[in-house]
């Protein structure tokens, strides 16, 4: 019986990879038109050759992508809200369990580094937590999407825009100088602006790592012979791992400088002489 | 103006937008009513704990008062037991001295009565030896003295002979 199975995984696993090699075969050449890899790495950086047309606007395919990922979320968080949380039982389910599990993971990331002051944080850091890791993941759907030039391209992680890095980067030091104004007032903005160069590392860490992941994809897509078994290890490489391990960073980095301008300090009063 | 990496503000701009939108609803639809819900078993959970902790509180309450009553009766069983027994020590030593005390009456009520006998019984004697040496002196005075001797012994021995009547 168990040698039977043995027999039966080896022929499946033989006849897959004969049917690779005849693919190779017949997609050894070219098909459609092609772009240098130099070309497609730089574009994937510059977003200089292909952009997508939006009510008159020329866009990165980032900002779609972007569009794309929110209208997704909320479609199925509406979807949620509706069908799921009301059926929510006092002893959860697998499902109900998955999502409290996501809300008390981010709100004791809030709590624990903010702990006198964490509603509105807990809300941010979850909303931004769950877009940059859907997001991340969003490039493995390989959605297709017209450019200006009238080329096919799959939709790019919208972190990967620069732009779209340097809206998350700023958002979070926006949310962190808000913790300082409402912890200490105008203080709490000096305590603030001290970190100036903030926004500017959280966007290109995650400009950075992102780019990272996409190069080193459209590296390996770009030859055909790589396209093989190897994609699986590079998208989880360079894919989940990313989208769990920017999440987190972020996600913490701004819960903790949140904690930290947000702390409420008593004034030290002058000895009277 | 052309800045590097092609950044572009209206794009920034859109993102943020996008984000603030994205997480404005995922706040609404999903964060606010996980943690409500969340926090409602939690209540719901904390008064059963709350609520059991109160009545653990109340039976321990009611095991220390009856532990503390169960006490008192021992002690108070113990004091009347002690008291009962003074009691009965007091009674019996009074029925011991009013026994001895109406022994005593008793005794020196009989010495009293035998005291008063033992005289009437000597003074009976003695009228009986008086008057008998009386008679003997008036028979000698009247008669020889061994006929008052005769006399004397036969009314002796009548006498005898009367008092056996048997």
């Amino acid at each position: 019986m168990e040698s039977k199975r043995r027999v039966g995984v080896l022929v499946a696993t033989a006849l897959i990879v004969a049917a690779l090699v005849v693919g190779i075969c017949l997609t050894g050449g070219s098909g459609g038109e092609e772009e240098s890899i130099q070309v497609t790495m730089r574009d994937a950086v510059l977003h200089e050759t292909n952009r997508i047309a939006l009510f008159g606007l020329e866009v990165n395919p980032g900002l779609i992508s972007a569009f794309t990922v929110t209208g997704l979320l909320l479609v199925v968080a509406a979807l949620i809200r509706v069908f799921a949380i009301p059926r929510f039982k006092l002893v959860p389910g697998k499902f109900q369990l998955l999502l409290e599990t996501l809300v008390e993971t981010f709100d004791n990331l809030a709590k624990s580094n903010s702990p006198h002051r964490n509603g509105f944080l807990g809300a941010y850091i979850f909303g931004a937590g769950v877009y940059i890791f859907v997001s991340t993941l969003f490039e493995l759907l390989g959605l297709q999407v017209i450019t200006t030039e009238g080329l096919s391209m799959a939709m790019p992680a919208p972190l990967s825009d620069i732009n779209g890095a340097i809206a998350l980067g700023v958002m979070s030091y926006l949310v962190i100088l808000s913790g300082g104004i409402a912890g200490n007032g105008l203080r709490g903005v000096g305590s603030t602006l001290k970190e100036f160069s903030l926004p500017i590392s959280m966007s290109f860490r995650l400009f950075g790592a992102m780019l990272s992941g996409l190069l080193v994809t459209e590296l390996v897509y770009a030859y055909i012979q790589l396209s093989f078994v190897l994609p699986v290890i590079v998208a989880v490489l360079f894919t989940l791992l990313h989208a769990l391990i920017q999440t987190y960073v972020l996600t913490m980095l701004t819960a903790l400088f949140y904690g930290e301008v947000s702390e409420h300090h008593e004034k030290v009063k002058k000895k009277e002489k | 103006m052309n800045i590097p990496l092609n950044i572009d503000w209206q794009q920034i701009l859109l993102h943020a937008l996008n984000l603030v939108l994205l997480i404005a609803g995922l706040y609404l639809l999903l964060y606010k009513p996980v943690k409500k819900f969340m926090a409602q078993r939690e209540a719901r959970y904390q008064g059963m704990a709350d609520a059991a902790e109160e009545k653990t509180r109340q039976a321990q309450q009611m095991y220390d008062d009856y532990a503390g009553k169960l006490k008192g009766v021992d002690d108070e069983i113990r004091a009347k037991r002690a008291q009962e027994m003074e009691k009965t020590a007091e009674t019996t030593r009074e029925m011991l001295d009013d026994a001895r005390a109406q022994a005593d009456k008793l005794i020196a009520q009989g010495r009293e009565n035998g005291a008063r006998e033992k005289e009437r019984i000597l003074q009976s004697a003695r009228g009986e030896i008086a008057r008998m040496s009386e008679e003997a002196a008036r028979k000698l005075v009247g008669g020889s003295l061994s006929q008052v001797y005769d006399q004397f012994l036969d009314s002796a021995e009548g006498r005898k002979n009367d008092e056996q009547p048997e």
